[in-house]
C-alpha cells in the first residue's frame, strides 16, 4: 500500500471547483511532482494535504489514517514536513534555533518554562543542518541570509521530526538556477537515503523533468495525466493544456476572452 | 412608552457626534493605518474653540459661523500635525505610532488647560434652536432634533466625496494599498495630509456640535476617544457607514440602558443606567469575539513594513551580569542613605513596582507580539485581590501577596482566551474593552470594591510595616520576578512565543499551538502584572480605581517603548524613566503632562528603537568585529 492515498478529494470555493475529485498515490520513496498550469489546483491540492484549507470531500489518507478534518500541526505530529511557497521561518532566531524550535515541539518540550532552550537539541540541530549545507552557518541570525539558504534552511527545519511525507510547495521558487538544482538533488538524496516520500509542486520544468520520479498533471481542478518525464512530455492533453491546440489562432478573438 | 421612545430619540442625537469623531477616526485609521489617540483631543479642541468664538462673535449668524470656524480651525491643527510629526514616523512600528499620538493627548491637554484654564466652560444654545417641541407629551429640545438630521447629512455628504469625486477615489484606493497607489506615481504626502485635515475637521465639528449640550471640560478628550475606538471597532476599522451603524447601535444601547434605570430581578436589583460606562466595551467585545473586523470591516492585509526584523536573544553577558549585580548591590544598601535622601526609598519601591508591571507587560508585547493595551487590567486585579482578600477575607499579607497574582492570573485565563482569537489593532482593542470593564466593575461596584472612593487602611504586616522593611520585601520580589520572566523567555517557552509571532503557519507547520502559547503567555503575565499591583497596594496603603483605568495602561505602554520593546532590558530601562520622570516633572510644574508629551515625542522622533535599544546599537557599534545582528 503507498504512503499517501488520496481519492475523490475535492474542493470548492462558492461556485467554483477548484479540484474536483482527484486520486493519487505518493510512494514511499518516490519523489513525486505535481504540475499544472496557473490555477489548476496545485496549490489548493497542496493545502488540503497539509491540513491549511479543509477539503469540500474525498480522503486523504497516510499509512491508512484519515488527515482531512485535521489541523496542520496535528498532521505534522503523523510525520508530515512541509516547505513554503514564499519560505517561512523565523526571523528573529538563529539558523539553528529555528531547527531547536522544531525539534523541541516534537520532543513535546514547548511548555517546560525553565529549562535552557539554547542548548536543547542543538546538536542534532547542527547535524541537520549538516545535511543541508548550512552548519557554518548555524549561528547566524535567520533574517541575514539569502533567499537559497533560508530554503535549506526550511528543509533542514521541516526534516526536524524525521518525516515520512515532506511536502514541498515550489521548493525552487525565487532561487537562481544552481541554487536550484543544488536544492533539488539535496532533496532527491534525502528521498533515496531517507525512503522518505516527496510531494511537490513546481512551475520550473527542468527541475521537474531532472528529478521528479514521476508526475501528474492537472488542469482545471482535474487529473488529466500521471506518468514518468517520457509519458508526460508526449502526452496529447498535456501538450494541450500548456501549448493550446494551436487553433486559437485560427478563429477571430472570442466575445469573451476580450472581456476576460 | 413614550419616555421610551423620546429616551431613543436622545440616542439618535448622542449618535451623531459619535458619528462624527468615528467617522475622522475611521477615515485617518484607513488611509495612514495609524490609530490617532489624539483623535478626541481633536475633538476637544473643537468644542473649546467654538466656545471662543461664540463668545466673542454674538447673534445667530455668529454662533453657526463659530461652528463652521471652529471645524475648519481643528482641521488646519490636524493638518498641520500630520506634517509635523505623523509625516515622520509612518514607517516606524505600529505602537510608536501610537505613543507619539498618546504624547500629543498629553501636550494637547495641557495647551487646553493653558489657554482655557481648568473650569468648565458652559456655552451659549443654538440661536433659534433654544426651545423644544412637544414629542409624545414630552418636551424635546429642538437642538437635539437638529443634531439627529446632522449625522445623516454628514454621512451622505462625505460619502459622495469618497465616492463621486477623484480625491475620494484616490482615498479609497489609499485605503486599500498604499504601496500601489505611490507605485501607480500618486503623490500620497498631499493625499495623507488632506485625509487628516477632513478626519480632524470632522472631530472638531462633532466637539463644536456638543457645545450647546454640555459644558466644554479636560476630560472630554478621554471620554470621547474611548467612545470613538469602540464605535471604529464595532463598525469595522475605515468604514464609514460601519462608523455610522454603530455610532447609532451604542447611542441606543446607552439610551436604552438609562431607560431601564434600575430593574429588580427577584431579589437582585440591576442598575442599568450605571451599566452606561461599560456597555459599550460589553458590545465591542462580543462584537469582536462574533465578528473579528467589525460589522462593515475586512480583514486587514498584513502591513508590508513592520519594522526591522528583531535581532536573536543572546544570554546576558558578562558585563551585563555583573552590571545586574552591582545594580541590585546598590539598591540593596539604598536604606543606609536615608538620612541624605528620604524620599528614595519611596521612588524605588515605585520604580521596581513599574519595572515589574512593565516587564510583565513586555513579556506579551514583545516576545509575544500581542499589543495589550488593557494591561492595567492584571495590575488592578492583583491589587483589588490582595486589598479585598485582606479587607474583606482576612487573610494576612502574606497570604494575599500570594494568592492576589493567582487572581489576577484568573482574570487573564478569562481575558486571554478571548484576546488571542484576534491579533494586531482588533487585539488591542479587546484587550482595551476588558480593561475598561474591570475598571467599570470596580469603579461601580461600592458594596465590594469601594466604588470610586476605593479601600483604604491596607497596610503591611507588622514586620514589613516600616519603609526599609518594605523596600527588601519589594525588591526581592521584584528582582526575583524579573528574572523569572527573563529566564522563561530564554526557556523553550519563550521561544514558542516568538516562534508564533514571527510565523505562525511556520509554527503550525511543526507542531507548534501558536494561541495556546500566547495564552499561557497571557496568563503569565497576567500573574507578573497581579504580583506588582499587589505590592503597589500594601505600598500606599490604599486603592483607587484609576490603578485599573487606560492610562495606567498606556503607561505600561510608555515605559516598554520608551525602553524598547525589541530589548530585555527595555522595559526596565523604560518603567525607570518614565517613573521618575513623571515623579519629577510633576513636581516641578502644573504642566507636567505637556512636559512629558514632549519628551516622549522627542524620544519617538530621536530613537525610535527606544532607550536601552539606542544603547544596544551604540555597543554593537562600538564593537566592529562583531557581526551586526539587524
Amino acid at each position: 500500500m503507498s504512503l499517501l492515498q488520496i481519492r475523490g478529494l475535492q474542493k470548492s470555493f462558492g461556485g467554483v471547483k477548484a479540484v474536483d475529485g482527484i486520486d493519487f498515490d505518493v510512494a514511499a520513496g518516490e519523489l513525486l511532482a505535481l504540475i499544472g498550469p496557473n490555477g489548476a489546483g496545485k496549490s489548493t491540492t497542496f493545502n488540503m494535504v497539509n491540513g491549511q484549507l479543509r477539503a469540500s470531500g474525498g480522503s486523504v489518507k497516510l499509512d491508512g489514517r484519515e488527515l482531512v478534518g485535521l489541523k496542520p500541526r496535528e498532521i505534522w505530529k503523523m510525520g508530515v514536513g512541509r516547505t513554503f511557497q514564499i519560505a517561512e521561518t523565523f526571523a528573529s532566531l538563529t539558523v539553528v534555533e529555528n531547527v531547536q524550535m522544531a525539534l523541541i515541539s516534537s520532543h513535546g518540550k514547548l511548555y517546560s518554562l525553565w529549562s535552557r532552550a539554547a542548548g536543547a537539541y542543538r546538536n542534532e540541530a547542527l547535524e541537520l543542518l549538516d545535511q543541508v549545507g548550512m552548519k557554518a552557518d548555524a549561528d547566524r541570525p535567520c533574517s541575514a541570509l539569502a533567499y537559497g539558504d533560508v530554503k535549506r534552511v526550511e528543509l533542514a527545519i521541516a526534516l526536524a521530526n524525521d518525516p515520512k511525507l515532506l511536502l514541498m510547495d515550489e521548493p525552487t521558487a525565487g532561487m537562481a538556477p544552481k541554487e536550484r538544482n543544488d536544492l533539488m538533488a539535496l532533496t532527491k538524496r534525502l528521498v533515496v537515503e531517507r525512503k522518505l516520500a516527496v510531494l511537490f509542486t513546481e512551475h520550473s520544468m527542468d527541475v521537474v523533468f531532472a528529478y521528479a520520479d514521476r508526475m501528474i498533471v492537472l488542469a482545471r481542478g482535474r487529473l488529466i495525466a500521471a506518468g514518468s518525464g517520457e509519458e508526460i512530455r508526449n502526452h496529447p492533453k498535456v501538450q494541450e493544456v500548456y501549448f493550446g491546440t494551436g487553433k486559437t489562432f485560427e478563429k477571430p478573438v472570442a466575445q469573451e476572452e476580450v472581456a476576460a | 412608552m413614550s419616555s421610551f421612545l423620546v429616551q431613543l430619540l436622545n440616542g439618535l442625537a448622542g449618535a451623531s457626534s459619535l458619528f462624527l469623531v468615528a467617522a475622522g477616526l475611521s477615515l485617518i485609521f484607513g488611509v495612514t493605518r495609524i490609530v490617532n489617540f489624539a483623535h478626541g483631543s481633536l475633538y476637544m479642541l473643537g468644542v473649546y474653540i467654538a466656545y471662543s468664538m461664540s463668545e466673542r462673535l454674538a447673534g445667530g449668524v455668529g454662533f453657526w459661523f463659530s461652528l463652521v470656524f471652529s471645524a475648519l480651525a481643528v482641521g488646519f491643527i490636524g493638518a498641520l500635525i500630520e506634517m509635523v510629526l505623523l509625516r515622520r514616523i509612518y514607517k516606524a512600528p505600529e505602537l510608536f505610532q501610537l505613543l507619539a499620538t498618546f504624547a500629543l493627548v498629553l501636550v494637547i491637554k495641557d495647551g487646553v488647560l493653558w489657554i482655557w484654564g481648568a473650569e468648565d466652560l458652559l456655552g451659549r444654545r443654538a440661536p433659534g434652536l433654544e426651545g423644544s417641541v412637544e414629542i409624545l407629551g414630552r418636551n424635546f429640545p429642538t437642538y437635539d432634533l437638529f443634531l439627529i438630521v446632522i449625522g445623516p447629512v454628514v454621512l451622505a455628504l462625505v460619502w459622495l466625496l469618497l465616492t463621486r469625486t477623484r480625491w475620494g477615489t484616490l482615498v479609497r484606493a489609499a485605503t486599500q494599498d498604499r504601496e500601489m497607489l505611490s507605485a501607480l506615481g500618486v503623490h500620497q504626502s498631499w493625499l495623507i495630509t488632506g485625509v487628516f485635515a477632513l478626519g480632524a475637521m470632522l472631530a472638531g465639528l462633532g466637539g463644536a456640535l456638543q457645545l450647546p449640550r454640555e459644558p466644554a471640560n479636560l476630560g472630554m478628550d478621554m471620554l470621547s476617544i474611548g467612545d470613538a475606538f469602540v464605535v471604529v471597532v464595532v463598525g469595522g476599522m475605515g468604514s464609514i457607514p460601519g462608523a455610522f451603524v454603530a455610532a447609532l447601535i451604542i447611542a441606543e444601547i446607552k439610551a436604552i440602558c438609562i431607560w431601564l434605570g434600575d430593574v429588580n430581578f427577584g431579589p437582585f436589583s440591576i442598575s442599568f443606567s450605571k451599566l452606561t460606562l461599560v456597555v459599550e466595551f460589553l458590545v465591542m467585545a462580543v462584537v469582536l469575539v462574533v465578528r473579528p473586523w467589525g460589522l462593515f470591516g475586512r480583514p486587514q492585509g498584513t502591513p508590508r513594513h513592520s519594522g526591522a526584523p528583531e535581532a536573536p536573544l543572546r544570554p546576558a553577558g558578562k558585563s551585563l551580569r555583573w552590571f545586574a549585580v552591582a545594580l541590585v548591590a546598590g539598591m540593596a544598601v539604598l536604606p543606609l542613605l536615608q538620612g541624605q535622601f528620604p524620599y528614595a526609598l519611596v521612588l524605588s519601591v515605585d520604580l521596581l513596582i513599574a519595572a515589574l508591571f512593565a516587564a510583565s507587560l513586555h513579556f506579551i508585547m514583545g516576545p509575544g507580539g500581542m499589543h495589550s493595551f488593557g494591561h492595567a487590567a492584571y495590575f488592578g486585579l492583583g491589587a483589588y485581590g490582595a486589598a479585598l482578600l485582606m479587607k474583606a477575607a482576612g487573610l494576612p499579607m502574606e497570604a494575599s501577596l500570594i494568592l492576589a497574582p493567582v487572581v489576577a492570573g484568573l482574570g487573564a485565563v478569562v481575558f486571554g482566551w478571548f484576546s488571542v482569537r484576534l491579533s494586531g489593532v482588533y487585539l488591542a482593542m479587546l484587550t482595551l474593552a476588558f480593561g475598561q470593564i474591570a475598571w467599570s466593575i470596580a469603579f461601580q461596584w461600592d458594596d465590594f470594591t469601594g466604588g470610586s472612593n476605593g479601600l483604604i487602611g491596607i497596610w503591611p504586616s507588622g514586620w514589613a510595616n516600616n519603609r526599609t522593611a518594605y523596600f527588601y520585601l519589594t525588591l526581592v520580589l521584584v528582582v526575583v520576578g524579573l528574572f523569572a520572566l527573563r529566564r522563561m523567555l530564554f526557556s523553550p517557552f519563550g521561544y514558542a512565543m516568538r516562534a508564533g509571532r514571527d510565523s505562525v503557519l511556520r509554527a503550525d507547520a511543526i507542531g507548534i499551538n501558536v494561541k495556546r502559547i500566547q495564552w499561557l503567555a497571557f496568563v503569565i503575565a497576567g500573574v507578573f502584572a497581579g504580583a506588582a499591583g499587589a505590592l503597589f497596594v500594601y505600598s500606599k496603603g490604599s486603592i483607587s480605581p484609576e490603578v485599573l483605568s487606560v492610562t495606567k495602561s498606556v503607561d505600561g505602554l510608555v515605559m516598554v517603548l520608551l525602553g524598547g520593546v525589541q530589548t530585555l532590558a527595555g522595559p526596565i530601562v523604560g518603567a525607570v524613566t518614565f517613573t521618575w520622570l513623571q515623579d519629577t516633572v510633576a513636581r516641578s510644574t502644573d504642566y507636567w503632562r505637556a512636559l512629558l508629551g514632549g519628551i516622549i515625542l522627542f524620544l519617538v522622533l530621536v530613537f525610535p528603537q527606544g532607550l536601552a535599544g539606542f544603547i544596544h546599537d551604540l555597543v554593537v557599534k562600538l564593537k566592529p568585529n562583531r557581526e551586526v545582528a539587524r
